[in-house]
C-alpha cells in the first residue's frame, strides 16, 4: 500500500529571506501516528501550514493520498483535518453551529448524527449551545478538534495539541487520538515534549532549524534516548584496557584516568554490578562515579555536530 | 467513513456555509444592522426633507424630499456594503480562524462568493428597508422598478467587493475604517446624493464627473423619476467599470496569497 502521504523535496524560504523548512522527504504510512519532535521554531508548523493549504512551498510537493496539494487542492484538502496551534475560534457562534460550518466548508452533507458524535466526544454536547466565547481555553481547544473533525477527515494534524493544555485534557487528548488511530486515521502531531512523542507516536521525525534529521521508529529512538553513560573517575590512570573488561565495550578517556561504559536502562541487565565486580577482583579503584541519561537535547546536538563537521 | 469521497468540481455546500453563516451573524443583530441606518435616514428626512427641503424648489420635476430618496438608499448600500463585506472577511483574518478557509477545498471564488454575497443581500435588504421608511415620509413613485433593483443589487455587489478588498488590505481595525471614512463618505456626500450635479457651478460640473459615485446616484435616480445628471449607459458602463476593477483586484489578490498566505 503506498503511503497516505508522500512529500518529496519539501522548501519554504518566507519572503524575509528566513528558510524555515530544508528540503524535506518524508511518507507517512496509512494510519500511523507521526510525531514531529523538535523545539520551538525548528520548522514543525510550517511543515504542516504548507502541507495544509495555509503557507506556499517554495519547492517541492506533497500528494494526499494520490492527489497533489496544489493541482488536486480539492480532492487532498478533502482528506485533511488541521487543529492549529494557536487558539482561534469564532467566538461568537455555538459549537454546534461552527462544527456544522465547517462541514459544510468542506463539502460535505449536513449530518447532524455525526456532528453530535463528535461533540460528545469531545464532552462538548452539553456546551452545544454556548457560546465560544465564555467556554474555557480547554474547551475552545476541544471545539477546534471538532471542527477539524467535523468533515470525517482521513489525516488529521494536530500542532502542539497539548501546548498550554490541563493534565486532565492532555489525557483525553491522547485517549481521542487513539481511538482515531483505530477508526483509521492517519494523525501526524507536533510537540516538543518527548514525552508525549514517547506517549502516542508510533514513528518519530526529529526537526531542527528547517531540517529534518531523523525520523525513526519509536522503540528505536527510544532505545537511544534509553541509554545511559556510567562514568568512573579512576585512582591510577590505564594505559590500557585490561582485555578481562572486553564484554562492556568500556572507552578510556582523559589520558587514561577516565572510564566510560554505555548501557541501556530499558534492558533488564545493565551490566553495572557485574563490571564493577569485575574491576574489584582486577584491583582497578575508582575515587567518584556518576551515570547521565542522554536526553533528546543530546540527540539533537550529536546529530546537529555531526551536520556541522561534515559541513566543514 | 467514505474513503470514496469525490470532491466536487463547484463546492456549493461550501458557499452555503458561508452564505448561511454570515446571514447567521446579521440576523442575531438584526435590530441594530437594520435600526441604526433607518433611523439615520429618518433624520436625513426631517432636517433635508421637511425642514429645508420645505424651502427649496422642485428639481427636474421632483419634489426635493423625494429627489433626495435615491441618493440617500445610495448613501447607505454603499458605506454599509463596504463596512458588511470589509468586516466579514477581516474578523477571521483577526480572530486567527481564517486558517479553515485556506485549508479548506475552496476556490477562492466560492471564497468570494459566499462573503461577498452574503454582505450583498444584507446591503439589498438595508435598502429596501430605506426605500419603505423613505415611503412614509414623501410620495414616491419608481419609474423603472426592475432597473432601480438592477442597479441596487449591481452597486451592492460592487461595492461588497471593495469592502472585501479592503478587509483583505487592512492590518488593523483603524485600517478598516479609514478608507470608507476618508474616501467613500466624501465621494459620497460630492456625487450628488443631496443635489443634482447640473446645480454645481462651472468647473466643479467637470470635476464632479470624475466622482464614480454620481453615475451610480445618477442611474439609480433614473430608474425612480426618469431623469438623470449623466445618460442612463454612461451610468451603467461606469459601475460595470468599477465592478470589473474590483473583481480584478480580487483575482489579483488570491493568484499572489496577498496578505492571505506566505
Amino acid at each position: 500500500m503506498t503511503a497516505i502521504l508522500q512529500i518529496s523535496n519539501l522548501s519554504k524560504t518566507y519572503a524575509s529571506g528566513l528558510q524555515a523548512l530544508k528540503p524535506v522527504n518524508l511518507d507517512i504510512q496509512r494510519g500511523e501516528i507521526f510525531a514531529l519532535l523538535g523545539p520551538n521554531g525548528a520548522g514543525k508548523t510550517t511543515l504542516i501550514s504548507v502541507i495544509c493549504g495555509l503557507v506556499r512551498a517554495t519547492t517541492g510537493s506533497v500528494l494526499v493520498d494520490g492527489h497533489d496539494i496544489q493541482r488536486d487542492y480539492r480532492s487532498a484538502r478533502s482528506l485533511i483535518g488541521l487543529v492549529p496551534q494557536e487558539l482561534a475560534t469564532e467566538m461568537f457562534e455555538t459549537p454546534l453551529a461552527t462544527a456544522a460550518f465547517s462541514r459544510g466548508l468542506f463539502g460535505r452533507p449536513p449530518d447532524p448524527a455525526l456532528i453530535e458524535r463528535v461533540l460528545r466526544g469531545l464532552t462538548l454536547w452539553d456546551k452545544r449551545k454556548d457560546r465560544i466565547q465564555t467556554l474555557s481555553g480547554g474547551m475552545k481547544r476541544r471545539v477546534m478538534i471538532a471542527k477539524a473533525l467535523a468533515h470525517e477527515p482521513r489525516v488529521l494534524f494536530l500542532d502542539e495539541p497539548t501546548a498550554g493544555v490541563d493534565v486532565e485534557l492532555r489525557r483525553d487528548m491522547w485517549a481521542l487520538v487513539r481511538e482515531l488511530r483505530d477508526a483509521g486515521v492517519t494523525i501526524i502531531l507536533t510537540t516538543h515534549y518527548i514525552e508525549e512523542a514517547e506517549e502516542m507516536a508510533d514513528r518519530i521525525g526529529v526537526i531542527n532549524k528547517g531540517e529534518l534529521i531523523l525520523v525513526e521508529e519509536k522503540s528505536r529512538l527510544m532505545a537511544k534516548l534509553g541509554s545511559k553513560t556510567l562514568t568512573l573517575q579512576l585512582q591510577d590512570p590505564l594505559a590500557l584496557l585490561p582485555p578481562e573488561l572486553a564484554q562492556w565495550q568500556l572507552t578510556l578517556k582523559d589520558s587514561g584516568h577516565v572510564l566510560e561504559y554505555r548501557f541501556d536502562t530499558n534492558a533488564e541487565e545493565n551490566g553495572i554490578p557485574g563490571l564493577l565486580r569485575r574491576l574489584h577482583e582486577l584491583g582497578i579503584g575508582f575515587r567518584d562515579l556518576n551515570t547521565e541519561q542522554s536526553s533528546l537535547e543530546d540527540i539533537f546536538v550529536s546529530l546537529t555536530g555531526k551536520r556541522a563537521e561534515a559541513a566543514a | 467513513m467514505s474513503a470514496a469521497f469525490v470532491a466536487p468540481r463547484f463546492n456549493a455546500r461550501a458557499v452555503w456555509a458561508i452564505y448561511r453563516f454570515e446571514l447567521a451573524r446579521f440576523l442575531r443583530t438584526v435590530g441594530q444592522s437594520l435600526l441604526t441606518p433607518v433611523i439615520t435616514t429618518s433624520l436625513y428626512f426631517v432636517v433635508f426633507g421637511a425642514a429645508i427641503g420645505s424651502r427649496m424648489g422642485e428639481i427636474d420635476g421632483v419634489s426635493y424630499g423625494a429627489f433626495i430618496v435615491p441618493g440617500l438608499i445610495m448613501l447607505s448600500v454603499l458605506t454599509e456594503s463596504i463596512n458588511n463585506a470589509a468586516f466579514g472577511i477581516y474578523f477571521p483574518r483577526w480572530t486567527g480562524t481564517s486558517y479553515e478557509l485556506l485549508s479548506a477545498p475552496i476556490s477562492p471564488f466560492e471564497i468570494v462568493c459566499g462573503y461577498v454575497g452574503a454582505a450583498a443581500t444584507k446591503s439589498i435588504i438595508l435598502g429596501l428597508v430605506i426605500l419603505a421608511t423613505a415611503s412614509l415620509f414623501v410620495p414616491l413613485h419608481i419609474a423603472h422598478p426592475l432597473w432601480m433593483l438592477g442597479f441596487l443589487v449591481l452597486t451592492a455587489l460592487t461595492f461588497c467587493l471593495f469592502g472585501f478588498i479592503i478587509g483583505i488590505w487592512a492590518q488593523s481595525w483603524e485600517q478598516l475604517q479609514v478608507i470608507p471614512m476618508l474616501v467613500i463618505t466624501p465621494l459620497t456626500f460630492l456625487g450628488g446624493a443631496f443635489y443634482s450635479i447640473n446645480m454645481l457651478p462651472g468647473i466643479w460640473k467637470t470635476v464632479a464627473l470624475f466622482n464614480p459615485i454620481v453615475y451610480l446616484v445618477s442611474g439609480f435616480r433614473w430608474s425612480f423619476y426618469g431623469n438623470a445628471d449623466v445618460a442612463v449607459a454612461v451610468s451603467l458602463a461606469a459601475t460595470f467599470g468599477f465592478f470589473a476593477v474590483c473583481l480584478s483586484v480580487v483575482w489579483w489578490i488570491f493568484r499572489t496569497g496577498y496578505r492571505l498566505k506566505q
